[in-house]
């Protein structure tokens, strides 16, 4: 029989900081915050933590937040790339740790103060030194520098193929804020969104306004995965992990796989799918309620495509009457997303993820048993499918 | 307690022993109270105020006669342009010994911040000005803008040959140690114009970048089984050999997909920028700028030719024109 990860892991406890424009404090202080939060959660203490899974843009060392929280040992630790795209890989990691006992209780975390410290919307300079900046040298030059930037070329294509039109992208601005505004966590708590308002929000990289992009946040988010075993004596409903699953597809690059055939098309995010239905045994028309990565209001549209709730070029109409709404066919990004409550790289889609299936989110749906959580496109992404624990 | 903290605080301590301390003796104006230096300093400040210069309108005003401006006070006691050379001033000033003092210690930066003046009454021709000047403090140590240092405050005390009070004042300077002397000789002679941001240059690349510079672009081709490939890589992808050429682009394409970036602002490029994504006729695309052509009128598929030009004053890029241009 094959190996699957399918039913092997389960989030037990989620924390996250509160989320601001200026924290004031570090990002290690922020990550001890989340970290710790989510092991009260849990009902566990610092010294049940044996595994740590991270991006590898997150600037707070393994070692340092373990010294911080006095956790005592740690017997497995791994980072991963790309971006957001990590959001889901930080909780592939864990599971499949806790999956071959590699450790028992792993924490995955995420904290940065992204909006008083370094801004992602500043975008890539001369400065930066990575392996891949050979890679941002050919666009650099002539000013492709931001996430906005980048993502604007594909989304330009897309609306060119598809008929897609900047007010379509306003409405996935429009449901997700009003998710938002009941929230008191969100950053647009109380303050609706109208599709005017989008219209006339000032361009940032055509055909992207101010209203398509997301926030940029201080704060932290963090989760704690263990075994289906140890979970079902612990003091929180599990939130299982059905299938779960990382891809990256031929001539990927970081933001720019520009040439490709078809560049407003994400086949990482279709060989991810692939895997999260397989293992999980679901399919689209399972799904209850989601949590997609919204950097950009584009992208949402793209991942409800290559998740198959829709045909390909067919997610404008799929939105439309309501669909993203509670009430809706999918209730998406229930928390106001990164557009709407803050951008935590889809740390804080993974615990709104997980507070759907404990029936504790602020703009909860019907329908709680089967989840999709998504990741950050354009780059080597990551997805799972979440359900209730047995 | 460390060398560095060991030293600061017996610098420091030497600096208190100046506190209180006359700067030297009493200091007397080298020339009364005079009709023809009220003119000139009235001539020069613009000041029209007749009880300065005319005895009748003085007299109407209800003074006794002539009276001199009040802040002219200091004026009466400075040393005029003898003043730049030290070796001139007196030889026992606590003030210069204490500003030498900091001077050795890497305090050398020297900028007056504020003085304050007050004036007890009109000041009348004939009258010497004497000042007698006091150390009043010197602050802990301040990191300013200028760099890290230290305030001295001053307090000369005015009085005429008589003893009568005139006034007094306060000056205060910073003694700092210059923060960054390089930097900002640097920044002026910086250009005005900051460049765009450059591609690093390493082995799979480089080649790449110096056909630009020389006006060509260049598309990688293998040498094994022809494939064309953009952005370079070392190994192709379709055969996996690492042997490679390339070929010059003829720059004929069509538009693939394109933004225009409006915000945010870019310290080196002009907003809005037009961004395009061009299928090249050899059947690559490439990314550049497009030249040209108004925002509004880019469309998706339209011919565009490149040329390569000047960027700015330090490197060249590949742009494309609309075709017909």
């Amino acid at each position: 029989m094959e190996r699957s990860l399918h039913n092997q892991a389960v989030i037990v406890g989620i924390g996250q900081t509160e989320f601001t424009k200026n924290s004031g404090r570090s990002e290690l202080a922020l990550a001890a915050e989340c970290v710790k939060n989510a092991i009260d959660d849990a009902g566990l203490s610092p010294a049940d933590i044996d595994g740590m899974s991270a991006f590898t843009l997150d600037n707070t060392d393994e070692i340092e937040l373990a010294r911080t929280l006095g956790i005592p040992q740690l017997t497995f630790w791994g980072r991963i790339p790309y971006g957001g795209g990590a959001a889901v890989g930080i909780v592939h990691q864990a599971a499949m740790a806790v999956a071959t006992g590699a450790a028992k209780y792993v924490v995955g975390y995420r904290a940065l103060n992204g909006r008083s410290g370094q801004r992602y919307s500043m975008g890539v300079s001369g400065d930066i030194v990575t392996s891949d900046l050979v890679h941002w040298g050919y666009y650099m030059p002539s000013g492709l520098l931001t996430p906005a930037s980048w993502v604007a070329m594909f989304t330009q294509r897309y609306l060119y193929e598809t008929g897609c039109t900047s007010e379509d992208l306003g409405r996935v601005a429009v449901a997700t804020r009003k998710h938002a505004v009941n929230n008191p966590n969100a950053f647009y708590h109380g303050r609706e969104l109208t599709l005017e308002d989008h219209q006339s929000s000032r361009m940032i990289a055509d055909p992207l306004r101010l209203y398509d992009c997301c926030q940029e946040t201080d704060g932290g988010c963090a989760f704690v995965v263990t075994t289906p075993e140890r979970a079902r004596d612990m003091q929180q409903p599990g939130a299982v992990i059905r299938g779960i699953a990382q891809g990256s597809t031929d001539d990927q690059e970081q933001m720019t796989s520009f040439y490709r055939d078809r560049i407003a098309t994400l086949p990482e995010m279709d060989l991810v799918a692939k895997q999260v239905y397989a293992m999980s045994g679901l399919g689209p028309e399972d799904v209850e309620a989601a949590v997609i990565y919204d950097a950009f209001t584009s992208i949402v549209l793209f991942q409800l495509e290559a998740f198959g709730f829709c045909k390909p070029g067919e997610a404008k109409d799929f939105i439309k009457d309501g669909a993203l709404e509670v009430g809706g066919r999918l209730p998406s990004n229930t928390h106001g997303g990164q557009l709407s409550e803050a951008y935590i790289h889809g740390i804080n889609g993974v615990n709104e993820g997980v507070r759907l299936v404990r029936g504790t989110s602020v703009n909860q749906p019907e329908k709680n048993d089967c989840v999709l959580v998504t990741a950050g496109v354009g780059v080597p992404t990551s997805a799972m499918i979440l359900g209730k624990l047995d | 307690m460390s060398k560095v903290e060991e030293r600061k605080s017996e610098f420091e301590a030497k600096l208190k022993t100046y506190v209180g301390l006359p700067d030297g003796p009493v200091t007397v104006g080298r020339d009364p109270v005079n009709e023809t230096m009220i003119r000139h300093w009235c001539e020069a400040m613009g000041d029209t105020n007749p009880v300065y210069v005319d005895a009748a309108a003085a007299l109407a005003h209800g003074f006794e006669g002539l009276v001199a401006p009040p802040t002219m006070l200091q004026a009466w006691i400075l040393p005029g342009y003898e003043m730049h050379d030290r070796s001139t001033m007196q030889s026992e000033n606590k003030q210069l010994e204490l500003h030498s003092l900091f001077d050795a210690e890497g305090y050398t930066g020297v900028v007056a911040t504020n003085t304050e003046q007050e004036y007890t009454r009109y000041l009348r021709p004939g009258e010497e000005v004497h000042a007698e000047t006091h150390i009043e403090s010197i602050s802990e140590q301040k990191t300013t803008g200028l760099g890290v240092g230290y305030f001295i405050v001053t307090r000369t005390l005015f009085t005429n040959q008589e003893g009568d009070d005139l006034g007094w004042m306060t000056f205060r300077v910073l003694k700092f140690r210059p923060s960054q002397p390089a930097a900002a000789a640097d920044a002026e002679a910086a250009p005005a114009k900051p460049s765009r941001i450059k591609s690093p240059r390493g082995f799979d690349n480089a080649w790449w970048w110096e056909g630009i510079d020389e006006g060509r672009l260049l598309i990688q081709a293998c040498n094994d089984c022809g494939a064309l490939r953009h952005p370079p890589r070392p190994v192709c992808g379709a055969c996996h050999s690492s042997e490679w050429g390339s070929i010059e682009a003829s720059g004929r394409g069509t538009v693939h997909s394109y933004t225009v970036l409006y915000h945010p602002p870019i310290p080196g490029y002009d907003l809005p920028l037009p961004v395009a994504l061009v299928d090249l006729e050899e059947g690559t695309r490439v990314v550049a700028n497009l030249k040209g052509v108004p925002p509004d009128e880019i469309e998706i598929g339209m011919p565009v030719q490149c040329r390569v030009e000047d960027a700015d004053e330090t490197m060249k890029l590949p742009f494309f024109h609309p075709a017909a241009d």
